[in-house]
């Protein structure tokens, strides 16, 4: 029943799509947490530029940024992030850097909305034993804030996860793209579509549930 | 503004912050000296790339049809998800478990799989087992596509906004002898609906974003589709990028404020219950309305 699998890997751009995933993951986490940080901190040219960005950024499609970084960055500019050759490489890097762009905005705005949950008090007692705005924000605020915030984030990884499929538009063999080349060349659409379906399912469900579960227990008691 | 994060800044924090400000500036500066210096190398700041855009003709031929075929979709796929979402957000509330069960597994199924795969599946499922045109086939799909999505992610508001109803209201209606039916369609939804409308609204932004992958992935002349064409004709990629970027932003920001103006409205008007939802009560709290599968695989706004 399954014969039709032969002669496709599967399993390797499902592998593709992890891999995005994980590295687009990490990297919207750190520049999101600086644009964050930006969004609150006592320099109004900051915060104004991070409002800008996260602005900006939300209103525009993923697959605008995706595939400008492909027809724009890298044809006009040639920005290849070190892969001029290698086009794989070269589709693969863009894809992250675009996804981490669009994400980070998102991260941004949870991680905003975490800082709003820590209760005044808490800040007030950093101001008042003589923390500056960075020590503040670092060990008292941020902590607290990324705790509350886990299922907010969780959302976020998980729409990463099926946003990968986008980097599809820019020819990075995940597995969307290579869904699309199977259904349009085997006649078992059904089921191709059944597979990878069931391939997001799982991805994203786990997601789901495990960050939901660390996230209430780690939530500050309050 | 003064935050809690750091005082009222005296005279050596406002020495501080000028300096953060101009290293900052100067900062930013660079970097768009940096993109414009390679703007420039590139020839993308030559006047006839640009000149395009000041005629009547790559609006009429491109940009506007583009838009509205982008708007098209978007529209029709709110209005045929709504009512669809109102059902199957329903149905996960009702006291039959064989009701309730089923309509909770399609609505996490399809909010946890990914737009593109629905789409490209639509695609070839018309071309293969309908006699929808060619032409009609990509707005077929990309409708299709958005409304199963975006259908399981209004349940889950419609769902969240009405247990965000007081209780009383349930009660009262009970009290004076209203079936289970009547309670929901004359007393629970009505007020449901207006509490929804900024996540709704919202929600539409995350739709008019969707509508680019069809024209990338399975050729639906939307505003992305016709920059490629536009580009193809005037060879001006990087600005026809930046204006069809401007007209996402001017529109999704549009709807943006439009959503947030609706929930300050209702935040301050008397009459109702004060329950407001916006897509960041879905959002934030999936604890709350997750349900039993809990995945949250929303995201609404992302």
């Amino acid at each position: 029943m399954f014969d039709f699998l032969q002669g496709y890997d599967v399993l390797g751009a499902f592998w593709m799509t992890v891999k995005l995933t994980v590295l687009s993951a990490l990297g919207s986490l750190v520049w999101g947490t600086l644009l964050a940080a930006m969004r609150v901190s006592p320099v109004p040219l900051m915060r104004g530029f991070g409002t800008v960005y996260v602005n900006i950024v939300r209103n525009i499609p993923l697959t605008v940024i995706i595939v400008f970084t492909s027809l724009g960055l890298a044809d006009i500019f040639g920005m290849t992030l070190g892969a001029a050759n290698d086009f794989k490489a070269q589709g693969f890097r863009l894809a992250i850097l675009g996804l981490v762009g669009y994400h980070a905005a998102f991260v941004c705005e949870s991680l905003r909305s975490g800082i709003n949950t820590v209760p005044l008090g808490q800040a007030e007692a950093a101001r008042a034993i003589g923390l500056s705005f960075g020590q503040t924000l670092r060990l008292i605020v941020l902590p607290q804030a990324f705790r509350s915030v886990i299922g907010p984030l969780a959302n976020v990884l998980i729409a990463l996860t099926k946003n990968t499929t986008v980097a599809a538009a820019i020819g990075v063999a995940e597995a969307a793209y290579l869904m699309k080349s199977m259904i349009e060349n085997e006649a078992q659409t059904l089921l191709i579509g059944a597979v990878f379906a069931f391939g997001f399912v799982v991805l994203t469900l786990p997601t789901g549930l495990i960050l939901g579960w660390l996230g209430k227990r780690l939530a500050v008691k309050r | 503004m003064s935050s809690v994060l750091y005082d009222t800044p005296g005279p050596n924090a406002k020495r501080r912050n000028v300096v953060l400000s101009v290293v900052f500036v100067a900062l930013l500066a660079l970097v768009l000296w940096w993109v414009w210096q390679k703007m420039d190398d590139k020839g993308q700041l030559k006047w006839s790339l640009w000149q395009p855009f000041t005629t009547s003709e790559a609006w009429t031929t491109y940009l506007l049809p583009g838009l509205g075929d982008t708007l098209k979709a978007a529209a029709l796929a709110m209005v045929i998800a709504l009512p669809l979402g109102a059902f199957f957000g329903i149905s996960r509330m009702s006291d039959h478990r064989w009701v309730r069960v089923p309509a909770g597994v399609v609505v996490e199924f399809f909010r946890s799989i990914p737009v593109l795969l629905l789409m490209l599946f639509a695609n070839e499922f018309y071309a293969r087992s309908t006699n929808v045109t060619t032409e009609d086939r990509p707005l077929y799909a990309v409708i299709t596509a958005l409304v199963l999505y975006n259908a399981s992610v209004l349940a889950e508001v419609v769902r969240a906004g009405i247990l965000a109803l007081p209780r009383g209201q349930t009660e009262a209606a009970y009290a004076i002898g209203l079936r289970k039916g009547q309670t929901m369609t004359s007393i629970l939804l009505p007020q449901a609906v207006t509490a929804m409308l900024p996540a709704i609204v919202s929600q539409l932004v995350v739709i008019v974003k969707d509508t680019a992958l069809g024209g990338v992935m399975i050729g639906y002349t939307e505003l992305l589709n016709s920059r490629s064409t536009l580009a193809a004709n005037y060879a001006n990629v990087i600005p026809s990028f930046i204006v069809v970027a401007i007209i996402f932003i001017i529109v999704n920001f549009t709807l943006t404020s439009f959503a947030s103006w609706l929930e300050g409205r209702l935040r301050r008007s008397k009459r109702g219950t004060g329950a407001v939802l916006t897509e960041d009560t879905v959002e934030v709290n999936p604890a709350a309305v997750g349900g039993a599968f809990g995945t949250g695989a929303g995201g609404t706004s992302v």
